[in-house]
């Protein structure tokens, strides 16, 4: 039922994504498009639309499964540390490899982004005191931490304004040629769906799921690698979109409940309708100047974000 | 059969289970009673696989476990824990499919469903099966795990401390049920619980733990006597015969 309006709603909004724009192209002109129509059309906004997509796909289900593993509904790659990590690790592959290329960055960046969130589910092990609001406080924390220690590297090697283009989200910089990697994207979300009842098992806990014989661990490993490579890729190529990852699965999560195999189409769909109607109102609000898609989503989805906590208190 | 050979089991120095050594009857209730720390949690968990021995072995139907794949146990075995800090919303039905996880690995079959639905009318869970278990009382919630575990087919049954936070209806309730797996389907179930004159009314078996060790194991007319339970609990207490059933007052 839902499904069927969220699906209506997508395809609206991409066909508006696609037409609005600082040079002026119309539905009614597609077939008569002059050179440069055909030309911005494919090399930006086709692009635009398809890295928004993705984008806000994986990020929520990233998010949908980092909350699953960590049994906590405020963890999401960006109250675990996963975006701060991966920006830690492109600022280490700028300082190593001096040109770094888009694989280069990537890699290292991965590699961060795992660390970092293994560092943090390791804490979470630690901490005694399971209050849900506490946790995703924790993870901000060192979420910051990570992040001061990249300005100051950064800052040490004059990489500071490079650095500041990976801190804030935005699709406006994306071209044909700029978001191919995004497309390695397309498979996880497909394990994903492969090891849906995998996470929300392990979910439950476990010894719940060891008594089901599930392997624990390499559930919540191949978890965590699906988390910190898709945002990576989109930390590469879009910049920091916060709370995201937070939002769209709360808010699936009330009316679809947690058992991840139905709720991850819900949870993908609405990801992309969010983040593609937040892009929108961006591009829109100070026509012809855009603003960038970090803020847009940060200001609305912190919005939401105290909302749910607000909730949660009361039936908590 | 379970067999428990000389298992022990240690966090830093104190002993939990100290070289415990006891066979468990196929088909029948065994009750694991004994006061607070006595180690009948972790000794069910060892036998589930949950936790491994520092020494000794448990044998379920002449397997080792420690060397019986996970995956094939859990079409052997099933362990529910006390749950009640339950984070994820899922409906009653969701959590009744995952007991078949050991055999379909996520995709359900048609047969799978059969046992699902069967589990699920079996718990009497029929009008609740699509509520989410947040909505649940504390018994209904416990029935959907037990539903569950039944769905997951297995010979064995452990069940930590399911009583925990009922009331004595849903107490009674529980206990019957325990009582049909035995009796109707010829399940061996094994349970740990406080209440002593629940273990005396519904089990077969009482297995007696003090200290990490066995105390006493037997019959409920073994066991069930004035003299076994001073040794176990260190209390008086006088046994009555109330409908053939023997009830313990231990209010002095």
């Amino acid at each position: 039922m839902k499904k069927r309006y969220l699906v209506v709603l997508l395809i609206l909004l991409s066909f508006t994504s696609l037409f609005v724009g600082v040079t002026s192209i119309s539905p009614l002109d597609l077939f008569r498009f002059s050179d440069q129509q055909t030309q911005i059309f494919w090399q930006s906004r086709v692009p635009r639309l398809i890295s928004i997509l993705i984008a806000g796909v994986t990020l929520s289900i990233s998010g949908f499964i980092m909350q699953q593993l960590s049994r906590n509904k405020f963890v999401s790659p960006t109250t675990a540390g996963t975006m701060d990590s991966a920006r830690f690790g492109i600022l280490i592959a700028l300082i190593v490899f001096t040109a770094a290329s888009p694989i280069e960055k990537m890699i290292v960046a991965f590699i961060f982004s795992l660390a970092g969130t293994f560092l943090f589910m390791k804490i979470l092990d630690r901490i005694k005191m399971k209050d849900p609001i506490f946790i995703p406080l924790v993870g901000l924390m060192f979420g910051n931490i990570i992040s001061s220690i990249t300005t100051f590297f950064a800052y040490k090697h004059d990489l500071i304004q490079n650095m500041s283009a990976w801190l804030q989200g935005d699709f406006s910089m994306i071209t044909a040629g700029r978001y191919e990697m995004l497309y390695i994207s397309i498979p996880l979300v497909i394990i994903a769906y492969i090891f849906a009842d995998r996470f929300t098992i392990a979910g439950m806990g476990e010894d719940f799921a060891r008594n089901l014989g599930l392997n624990y661990k390499q559930a919540v490993n191949v978890g965590l690698v699906i988390v910190a490579l898709s945002t990576t890729l989109v930390v590469l190529t879009v910049g920091l979109i916060p709370f995201l990852g937070l939002v769209v699965p709360n808010i699936v999560s009330i009316y679809k409940g947690d058992n991840l195999k139905n709720s991850l189409s819900d949870t993908a769909l609405l990801g992309a309708v969010f983040i593609l109607f937040c892009d929108i109102l961006g591009r829109i609000l100070i026509f012809p100047y855009e603003i960038p898609i970090g803020l847009t989503v940060g200001v609305i989805g912190s919005g939401i974000f105290i909302y749910l906590l607000m909730r949660r208190r009361d039936y908590a | 059969m379970v067999e428990v050979h000389s298992v022990s089991k240690s966090y830093g120095l104190k002993a939990v289970v100290d070289d415990v050594s006891v066979n468990i009857e196929k088909g029948k209730i065994t009750s694991f009673i004994g006061p607070n720390g006595a180690g009948k949690s972790t000794l069910l968990s060892i036998i589930s696989r949950l936790m491994s021995a520092d020494s000794g072995e448990v044998l379920i139907d002449g397997q080792k476990v420690k060397e019986t794949k996970s995956r094939d146990l859990a079409k052997k075995i099933a362990i529910l824990k006390q749950s009640n800090h339950l984070s994820l919303r899922l409906s009653v039905r969701d959590l009744v499919s995952f007991g078949r996880f050991p055999y379909s690995q996520g995709k359900l079959t048609k047969e799978d469903h059969v046992y699902i639905d069967e589990a699920i009318r079996y718990m009497e869970l029929e009008d609740m099966q699509d509520k989410y278990l947040d909505q649940l009382s504390g018994g209904q919630k416990q029935r959907a795990f037990i539903a569950m575990t039944i769905a997951q087919d297995t010979e064995y049954i452990l069940l930590d401390e399911p009583l925990n936070n009922l009331d004595m209806k849903h107490s009674v309730q529980i206990m019957k049920v325990l009582r049909r797996l035995a009796d109707e389907l010829g399940k061996t179930v094994l349970i740990v619980i406080h209440d002593i004159n629940f273990a005396s009314v519904y089990s077969d078996y009482i297995v007696a733990l003090k200290d990490g060790k066995i105390e006493a194991q037997g019959t409920v007319n073994e066991i069930i006597t004035s003299l076994t339970l001073k040794q176990i609990y260190g209390m008086d207490m006088s046994i009555q015969e109330i409908n053939n059933q023997k009830i313990c007052v231990y209010f002095s």
